[in-house]
């Protein structure tokens, strides 16, 4: 199971505060790019290694962090990556 | 000319330039899709290039920019991002004022 491997990259490398991974492959079964069988997902993280770093930045850590699998088995990946400080703020009230 | 080279002048040469699946016109991805729609609504002008016809360039730009999914939006010739960061800045008008530094809103 893809999301179960992601978790479990994510987790031993950033070592996330709050991670939820959401499986959207079956939305998208059947087009163009679903085709080589990549699954889409959807990332939220919040970790201390996102403090300071740009959305870009941001993103290639989640990448490389996944490593082989963004070549096989992720088609697509949407990642909302957060720093505990900006979570704080983003929930207030 | 070698692959590496071909897209830094493509990067250079060109203030915004999409990498994308299919084209603006027929867009072969949804997320190469929305983030044409973007484009399009920003009123920018900007050059594309079908990665499904340059398989070559299609592998060595993800590695040339840390980037392994499709589409590529550079502005200046850095990596903007992906359709949801582009859609993000969108949203903060970010995107708007990055276009317009370029030189490349109507």
């Amino acid at each position: 199971m893809s999301s179960e491997s992601i978790k479990q990259l994510l987790t031993t490398v950033f070592k996330p505060a709050v991670l939820e991974i959401i499986d959207n492959s079956a939305a998208h079964a059947g087009h163009a790019g679903a085709r080589s069988g990549g699954g889409h997902y959807h990332v939220t993280i919040v970790a201390e290694a996102f403090e300071g770093k740009s959305m870009v930045q941001r993103h290639q850590l989640i990448y490389k962090a996944l490593g082989d699998m963004m070549k096989q088995q992720i088609h697509a990946l949407g990642i909302n990556a957060l720093s505990p400080t900006e979570e704080t703020q983003g929930t207030s009230k | 000319m070698s692959v590496t080279e071909r897209i830094k002048q493509q990067l250079e040469t060109n203030p915004v330039i999409l990498y994308m699946k299919g084209t603006p016109d027929f867009p072969q991805c949804g997320f190469s899709g929305q983030t044409v729609q973007i484009l399009d609504a920003c009123q920018a002008k900007y050059a594309h290039v079908n990665i499904f016809e340059d398989p070559e360039l299609r592998e060595a730009l993800k590695e040339y920019s840390h980037w392994p999914t499709y589409p590529q939006l550079y502005i200046k010739g850095e990596l903007v991002g992906g359709c949801d960061i582009v859609i993000d800045l969108y949203k903060k008008g970010e995107l708007q004022n990055l276009l317009a530094a370029a030189g490349a809103t109507e």
